[in-house]
């Protein structure tokens, strides 16, 4: 039902620099399904059917619509809070779940935390949970897609924080001197955990910190599908002509707990909590919709019932998916198992065997 | 050491110069003759590493003007975390020549028991905080020594000296972006000698100037002629003048041009343009400030003959003095890496 | 523990005006794990200080601040995150004393939570203690009970030398157990023979040390009786308290989370090998972590537990 299933939502560069209308219903339905997904995984997180969550609310829009704006052949380096993002590459809700439970359909084998996913055919790139490496490897792979012809960009997702991060500086500052076509999607959520906004850094905009490295950085309404789209167009237009990378600020606010760890009353209030809620990016999408007459509130209605559906659907198979084989522990460290490791294998599979130890 | 006709001459009206810097005649000599010293110190260190008497020298050939001028616009109050280049600073702040050789020696006379390579000296005397050779590792030091200053309401500011290499650094990043945010005393100094070794700085940033890097920070940023012992001075003190007064950190970017090899184990011909050094030769801040002393009087050819006799005098004798020193006690090379000589298994 | 880490603190700011804490949402958030709760209502933003999300940042002007005199906690949120401090830490923090001749001491402690066991993946369970134990000039301390998180954090804070003090977060909750009050300080340096026998030595430290005591029990109802020895401080080591109870027991099974290849327990082997190899009757055995990245959905086989513990005590008590 959404598009977000199906193999690609990602635009095809043939498409206009602004949205057309007739896409904002389709871009809709994947923010609701990334908020209704992410909504039930805080829930599973409580009930403890998953062991960790990190959660999107509020950054709908400037994740949708700047995936929206990519070319499936461009290059994704997520940070983990980038769900709509991996929605709109056509990434399957089961798959994600998997990795969220860490069972045997999950592609990253267990190994990591939920929301550290990553998808070679999606061309998204595998997250870790130091802030910022990312932003220096999309540098890296924007280099070689132009050295070997490839008329791609990449693209690095990070927030607030990481503007402080050293990969950060490093790698706007390679972007810089070699004029990669790589764009930084900042999504400046107002907190840093619970680092405030103005106590991250002295300058007055995070846009603006691109000036220190020769190339233009744009401040951009993150609630704002359109705005966010265009920017977005722009930047990548720029980034194929060979104009070199951008720096983009989408101003948005975290909604949400950093992750289920967290607990966000402690630093904020909830009186700035009540003023970002009326800016929430999914009701201003739904009213723009209902102006222009492309959904009614039963079809809305039909939208949110469509996505829990196709969630509850994927979780039910997700959770009935066998867990992950203990043995595949020692694979991918390197290319092939060393002989220590399959000794260590062996030895594990020994004490399992003699009942010492259990999966 | 003849004025140059290609030199790139310091314009500054005297008179100009008198409302605005008292004193500074006194200032300057005293800055020449310092400069003066350091062009003799290299010339001396860089012929005894090509007879192998030491091991390295990273020569400061072409900064004079940046250290002097910053040295004599502190106030013993001010510390200082080095670059590579900014030994003469210490010296002019009083840390003694001869035991500056005496680092520079390795010998047991050295305060860091010749522990380091050459031009990595520790003078705590003066408030100059020991180096590694780690890039940018200072700059965040310094921001923490100026927090510190600012925690125990003492008087004083911080320098943190790095090349324009530097900026590319982890600790440039994370040290501007703190004193941004903490507003520490603290004045970063960039001494651009457009050469990071062989990465020309076109080639280090995007950016055009470096000092524009610092508004990424929400700090003022100013570019200033390194090679003009007047300006560095003049700049350096009127910062260090509205840091002191709670104005917030800031940074200085001088314009130099690298006169010689990044050290003594570089070849610069290997990247470096024909007419580089004739380039850099016309802002060589040492004529400079020469021309501009007797240009006004300040300075005789004669005073300029004995001043360059003194200043060989007291280097040959610094060297003879270290030359002459022991190596380090082998017993030192346990010393020092925790308080106590042996804690745990520690030296068995 | 995390209780008494938080009070080590409380203790060290109120009789030292120079002790000050900085880290990421260590002030108004108390830290992730709560361990400098409070500290910023009592002592103010000035010294509890919320830092950017910089550990280069947070390392470097650490140092900074112990140039000077302050005594600065520096606070990395997991250990796993250090990495971008490693060249602070190992090329400056731990060489600064030796460099200046002893002119400037660079006394910063750095506190973490380490090791696996929360179900953090691979970057929220990491125990990298051998990367640092390596570095000479830095010292390692790992508590494993409240008491000791206290006294040995304390010392740490009051030391004249670098102090990498790495907390068990696995057990910041797990483990209770009184807590002297007041200015309680446990010597960095000296091992704890935490429950002595005769028939096998097994060393242990941090999060390791509740699995290897219950193996322990386990083994006294098959009438093996296992010394268990808490090393508490890497660097430095109490050799003499290892070397005391081979001696005694000629037999040595060391326990680590982290990987095995070139882990703490390879040198703890070389010196067994060096200096009580006519003590030994059975090889030494290592009971480590893997030598792969830290799994999530598998944590619990790749961390040593009571029973694999056991398992390798009994064969090393029965080894001809």
């Amino acid at each position: 039902m959404a598009d977000a299933t199906t193999s690609s939502g990602a635009a095809s560069s043939s498409i206009p620099a602004d949205l057309a209308a007739e896409t904002l219903p389709s871009l809709y339905r994947t923010m609701v399904l990334a908020r209704v997904m992410d909504e039930r995984c805080l829930s599973l997180q409580r009930q403890g059917r998953i062991g960790f969550y990190v959660p999107l609310q509020g950054q709908e829009a400037a994740q949708v619509a700047c995936a929206w704006a990519l070319d499936a052949a461009d290059w994704v380096f997520p940070a983990y809070r980038e769900l709509g993002v991996a929605l709109v590459r056509g990434v399957p809700v089961k798959l994600l779940l998997d990795q969220f439970i860490g069972n045997s359909g999950d592609e990253m084998k267990g190994r990591q935390m939920p929301n550290h996913y990553g998808y070679r055919r999606f061309k998204f790139v595998t997250a870790s949970s130091p802030v910022g490496t990312q932003i220096s490897h999309a540098v890296g792979t924007a280099m070689a897609a132009r050295r070997r012809g490839d008329a791609i960009c990449t693209i690095a997702f990070f927030g607030d924080g990481t503007t402080s991060s050293n990969d950060f500086h490093a790698g706007l500052n390679f972007a810089g001197v070699y004029r990669a076509p790589t764009l930084f999607f900042c999504q400046n959520n107002q907190w840093a955990i619970s680092l405030p906004r103005e106590r991250q850094t002295a300058s007055e905009t995070l846009a603006m910190k691109a000036s220190a490295y020769g190339f233009p950085g744009v401040v951009v309404d993150g609630t704002d599908v359109h705005a966010v789209y265009r920017v977005v167009r722009e930047a990548r237009r720029r980034a194929l002509a060979g104009e070199g990378p951008t720096l983009i600020e989408a101003q948005v606010y975290r909604l949400g707990p950093h992750s289920t760890s967290d607990d966000p009353r402690r630093y904020r209030s909830d009186a700035e909590l009540a003023q970002w809620k009326e800016r929430d990016p999914i009701a201003r999408l739904k009213h723009e919709l209902l102006t222009l007459g492309l959904v009614t509130e039963e079809s809305d209605q039909k939208v949110w019932e469509a996505a829990k559906e196709l969630v509850g659907a994927a979780l039910k198979e997700a959770e009935a998916t066998a867990p992950v084989d203990p043995r595949t522990m020692f694979d991918d460290v390197f290319a092939r198992p060393t002989p220590a490791l399959e000794e260590q294998r062996r030895a594990m599979d020994g004490l399992l065997k003699e009942g010492v130890v259990r999966p | 050491m003849s004025p140059d006709d290609a030199l790139v001459p310091l314009t500054y009206d005297p008179t100009e110069l008198d409302r605005s810097l008292a004193g500074w005649r006194r200032t300057l000599l005293d800055g020449y003759r310092w400069m003066l010293l350091a062009r003799a110190l290299d010339r001396r260190m860089l012929g005894l590493q090509r007879q192998g008497r030491v091991g390295f020298y990273g020569a400061a050939t072409g900064q004079e003007a940046v250290s002097v001028g910053a040295a004599l616009a502190l106030t013993p109050d001010d510390w200082v975390f080095p670059g590579l280049r900014e030994q003469l600073i210490a010296l002019v702040r009083g840390h003694p020549l001869p035991t500056y050789v005496h680092h520079l020696f390795a010998t047991d006379l050295d305060p860091a028991r010749g522990r380091q390579m050459p031009c990595h000296p520790t003078a705590r005397d003066v408030r100059y905080v020991s180096m590694s050779s780690v890039i940018g590792t200072q700059i965040t030091q310094g921001v923490g020594l100026a927090y510190a200053l600012k925690a125990k309401r003492q008087p004083g500011a911080v320098l943190a000296f790095f090349g324009d290499g530097a900026t590319s650094a982890n600790d440039f990043h994370a040290g501007l972006n703190l004193a941004g945010v903490w507003r520490t005393p603290v004045l970063f100094c960039c001494t651009n000698n457009q050469w990071a070794i062989s990465q020309p700085v076109e080639r280090q940033t995007g950016v055009r100037e470096l000092a524009q890097k610092a508004a990424a920070y929400g700090l003022p940023g100013r570019r200033v002629d390194g090679t003009d012992l007047i300006a560095v001075y003049r700049e350096v003190r009127d910062a260090l003048a509205r840091i002191r007064s709670g104005a917030g950190p800031e940074m200085l970017e001088f314009l130099l041009y690298r006169m010689t090899a990044h050290s003594s184990s570089d070849d610069p011909t290997r990247y470096q343009a024909a007419d580089w050094m004739s380039r850099a030769a016309a802002r060589d801040p040492v004529p400079r400030v020469e021309r501009f002393l007797l240009d006004t009087g300040l300075l005789t050819e004669e005073a300029r003959g004995r001043l360059a006799e003194e200043v060989d005098r007291e280097v040959r004798a610094a060297v003879a003095e270290a030359e002459a020193a022991p190596p380090p006690d082998p017993a030192s090379l346990f010393q020092d890496v925790f308080a106590s000589a042996s804690p745990g298994s520690f030296g068995r | 523990m995390v209780q008494a880490i938080n009070r080590a603190m409380f203790e060290a700011m109120r009789a030292d005006p120079n002790v000050l804490v900085l880290g990421e949402d260590v002030g108004v958030n108390g830290g992730v794990f709560r361990a400098t709760e409070g500290l910023q209502k009592e002592f103010g933003p000035d010294r509890v200080l919320d830092t950017p999300l910089s550990e280069t940042g947070i390392v470097g002007t650490a140092v900074g601040m112990a140039l000077y005199g302050l005594k600065p906690v520096a606070e990395i949120q997991f250990v796993d995150f250090i990495y971008p401090a490693f060249d602070q830490i190992v090329s400056e923090i731990a060489k600064f004393r030796y460099r200046s001749g002893g002119q400037y001491p660079c006394h910063v402690v750095i506190r973490s939570p380490y090791g696996g066991g929360i179900k953090g993946g691979l970057y929220h369970s990491q125990s990298p203690e051998a990367y640092f134990a390596h570095t000479a000039g830095l010292k390692v301390v790992i508590p494993s009970t409240p008491a000791d998180a206290k006294g040995l954090l304390l010392s740490a804070i009051f030391d004249d030398d670098p102090v990498l003090f790495l907390e068990p977060k696995r057990i910041y909750r797990a483990v209770t157990g009184e807590v002297p009050d007041g200015d309680h300080r446990v010597q960095i340096g000296q091992a704890a023979t935490v429950r002595p026998g005769s028939d096998v030595s097994v060393f242990a430290y941090g999060a390791m040390m509740p699995p290897a005591l219950q193996a322990a029990e386990t083994l006294a109802a098959e009438g093996i009786s296992a010394e268990v020895v808490d090393l508490r401080s890497l660097v430095p080591l109490d050799e003499a308290a290892v070397l005391a109870s081979v001696e005694k027991t000629g037999r040595a099974v060391i326990v680590h989370e982290a990987p095995r290849f070139c882990g703490f327990g390879a040198e703890l082997s070389a010196i067994l090998a060096e200096k009580a190899l006519y003590s030994l009757k059975a090889p030494v055995v290592r009971v480590t972590g893997y030598d792969t990245p830290f799994p999530y959905a598998l944590e619990s086989l790749y961390l040593p537990g009571a029973d694999r513990i056991a398992h390798a005590v009994r064969a090393t008590a029965r080894a001809a």
